[in-house]
């Protein structure tokens, strides 16, 4: 049974839960530092699962109710483990003129999967951005943490290749 | 930090910088590193310590130079900009300091792009390095919030931004003075002051520009305007898909406290202020000012009904100013040179500058800083230089998705507030699309409604059903299957949406429709009747939906 009173404990012993506390405690243990300490929570895992979600809610003295609503309201934050590779093309209105729809289209074919979802064997993960702010060089996509821009289809599905290839 | 301290700190980092003879200044705004200027930058290092030059010669990493699509950039202090830099090219680029320049990698400056812009907010941008608060400085940094704090009464601040005639940057064009002047005069135990970066709009990066090149401007600026209305804490809201950003500000913060520019008594006076960053979380609806302060206060980004306005009644309930970082970044210089220098500038009802992020379907793409009231015409075409690959001007989309496109026939309208919404758009943050023939109307409205659809918050039904429910009739358009009782529908719901949605994102999204309804309706009949998409985009082949 959760218990309010005492101090939670993790989920696990996991070193970067430390990493969340400190977040935690940086915002003095109050509510309004939930969306902090998700980011520190995903950037640390790559991703909010329940008892994650269960074990800040219990250290803020928020219902899980809240801290669901707001890890599935904000975009940034993902519920899902990511693949080993993510591909985040830019959806901006610039790169949507400049054939953003095309590289889209192109990663679906390839890969067959969805915006949003991930390969089956867990190699690349096919995410969607709003605008990266990066619309001077439209097409804009980031393969992993690089921004990489004017893509082009044949670019961008080397890349994949080199990524899906059996030796890497 | 006093105002004797100040100008010792500005003369030495002066001093200091004129013992080299030779500069070499390398773009290290997100934009320009993501075609690798960092790599760039340590080969000149590389190079410059090869030849042990590095008393002579400093390589200098800097703020975005403007001409983003033709990054990395890297100008010299013999007063050359060369474009398309490659790591390869570090030994020539030094060997130019001493000869001639480059040719093979001139970047032409005596041309529109450059000779046309007023920069009062980029003025430091591609000049300092953003990661030295001492360069700043010498830049006449903080000399105007000590100015402030040692010789003016916050009603006297108040003044100089009203005289100025500063508009809410942001895109809803608020008369800045007279927002402070309600926070100054509200009630509460302890004010606020915000800074909004969640720039959210797609194709806008000059907020990003701005913290990237120049952080401690914005810090300045919030600085000030607490000082004005009295508040002691402060946030700034930066959305989380900009690290670089993030990472800047915070090294900002961290600088400006320890030389006591930040924090408490500064400057010998009772003024403190505690500064800190909130991150977005990818929520566009997070740019509306409501929605902002939930999403600080740690909840989900809904927005609520307005009176009471966050002047009055803002994050905690407390008297809260919030303001757009282009509109901080203007605080400094009007109190160094005073409103009235800045009231010179622009038009009668929207005066200074405004900072645009030029994309699309045009030659020079990036940022530029023009006065108000230039011409459409001259931003595309000149500064612009005009529509790549020999196309045609179809349409210049501004505000956003809460605003609209332009056509030919308003090209020669002046860029300001009122004109714009004359013309059926807004002025918005300042993202600016130019678009030519192979883009249809259609679908451009159907992606902004996408946009507007996705990112609805679901609070309110009109906004929630209604974005929705004209996504779908847009979407029967492009598919060439809508029929005339969609599009009676279509103009019912545009009018339900403005009227009667809680916030601006439903107020606003329908705005595409109803602007390129009113320009381009000939396209919407096209698809209708004739079944033919006239730009060939629509159709059975498809062009893709926005996920």
């Amino acid at each position: 049974m959760p218990s309010y009173v005492s101090k939670p404990t993790p989920p696990n012993q996991d070193k970067r839960w430390k990493l969340v506390d400190a977040t935690m405690r940086r915002q003095g243990q109050q509510a309004r530092g939930l969306i902090e300490t998700l980011h520190t929570v995903q950037e640390a895992f790559g991703y909010l699962d329940v008892p994650a979600l269960r074990y800040v809610a219990m250290s803020l003295r928020v219902p899980l109710s809240r801290a669901y609503g707001v890890a599935t309201f904000y975009h940034f934050f993902t519920l899902k483990p990511a693949g080993e590779h993510t591909c985040v093309i830019c959806m901006g209105t610039a790169c949507y003129i400049k054939g953003a729809p095309q590289l889209l289209r192109a990663v679906e074919h390839d890969l067959g999967i969805a915006a949003g979802e991930t390969t089956p064997d867990q190699k690349v993960s096919l995410l969607t951005a709003r605008c990266l702010g990066s619309c001077g060089l439209a097409p804009a996509v980031v393969y992993d943490q690089d921004v990489a821009g004017k893509v082009s289809v044949p670019g961008l599905q080397q890349r994949l290749k080199q990524w899906t290839s059996p030796d890497c | 930090m006093t105002p004797e301290e100040l100008d010792q700190i500005a003369e030495a980092e002066r001093a200091a910088q004129s013992q080299f003879p030779q500069q070499v200044r390398v773009c290290v705004a997100a934009g320009c590193v993501s075609c690798q200027s960092q790599s760039v930058k340590e080969a000149l290092d590389h190079e410059v310590e090869h030849r042990g030059a590095q008393q002579r010669c400093r390589v200098k990493g800097v703020g975005c130079m403007g001409l983003c699509s033709e990054g990395p950039l890297v100008s010299t202090n013999t007063g050359i900009l060369y474009q398309h830099v490659a790591e390869e090219d570090a030994a020539n680029i030094l060997d130019s300091l001493e000869g001639p320049a480059v040719a093979r990698l001139v970047c032409p400056t005596d041309v529109p792009f450059f000779q046309r812009q007023k920069k009062i907010v980029l003025e430091n941008s591609g000049v300092i390095d953003p990661e030295r608060i001492e360069d700043y400085i010498a830049a006449e940094g903080y000399a105007a919030l000590i100015k402030a704090l040692t010789e003016m009464s916050p009603r006297e601040v108040i003044e100089q931004v009203t005289k100025s005639g500063l508009r809410g940057r942001g895109g809803a064009g608020y008369p800045t003075g007279l927002k402070w002047s309600t926070v100054s005069k509200s009630v509460g135990t302890q004010k606020y002051v915000i800074c909004n970066a969640d720039e959210g709009d797609p194709g806008a990066f000059m907020d990003r520009s701005v913290l990237e090149s120049d952080p401690h401007r914005v810090l300045e600026g919030m600085l000030i305007a607490a000082y004005a209305v009295g508040a002691s804490e402060g946030y700034i809201y930066v959305r989380a898909e900009y690290p670089l950003a993030i990472k800047r500000l915070r090294n900002a913060i961290r600088q400006a406290e320890r030389a006591g520019l930040l924090g408490a008594n500064m400057c010998g006076t009772r003024f403190s202020l505690r500064l800190d960053l909130r991150l977005g979380a990818g929520a566009f609806v997070c740019g509306e000012e409501t929605a902002l302060i939930a999403s600080v206060e740690g909840k989900r980004g809904t927005p609520r009904p307005r009176p009471p306005y966050p002047a009055m009644e803002g994050l905690f309930g407390q008297p809260t100013l919030i303001n757009n970082v282009e509109t901080y970044a203007n605080i400094a210089p009007i109190l160094r040179n005073g409103g009235d220098w800045y009231a010179q500038i622009g038009t009668e009802k929207s005066k200074g500058t405004k900072v645009f992020a030029l994309a699309g379907s045009v030659k020079n793409t990036g940022l530029v800083e023009v006065p108000m009231g230039i011409s459409l015409r001259e931003m595309i075409f000149e500064i612009g230089g005009g529509i790549p690959d020999g196309r045609r001007f179809k349409a210049a989309q501004t505000g956003g998705p809460s605003g609209g496109c332009l056509p030919e026939s308003c090209l020669d309208m002046p860029v300001d507030y009122e004109s714009l919404v004359r013309a059926g758009s807004i002025m918005g943050s300042g993202g600016m699309i130019v678009m030519d023939e192979s883009s249809c109307m259609v679908d451009v409205a159907k992606y902004f409604m996408d946009f507007c659809m996705t990112e609805s918050c679901g609070k309110c039904i009109p906004c929630r059903v209604g974005t929705y429910q004209m996504h779908r009739i847009l979407t029967a358009i492009s598919t060439m299957s809508a029929t005339q009782q969609d599009m009676t529908m279509l103009e019912e719901l545009c009018d339900l949406l403005k009227h009667t949605s809680l916030c601006g994102l439903g107020q606003s999204a329908p705005n595409p429709v109803v602007s390129t309804l009113r320009s381009f309706g000939e396209e919407y009949r096209a698809h209708i009747e004739d079944h033919k998409c006239p730009a060939g985009v629509c159709g059975q082949q498809g062009n893709g939906e926005p996920a």
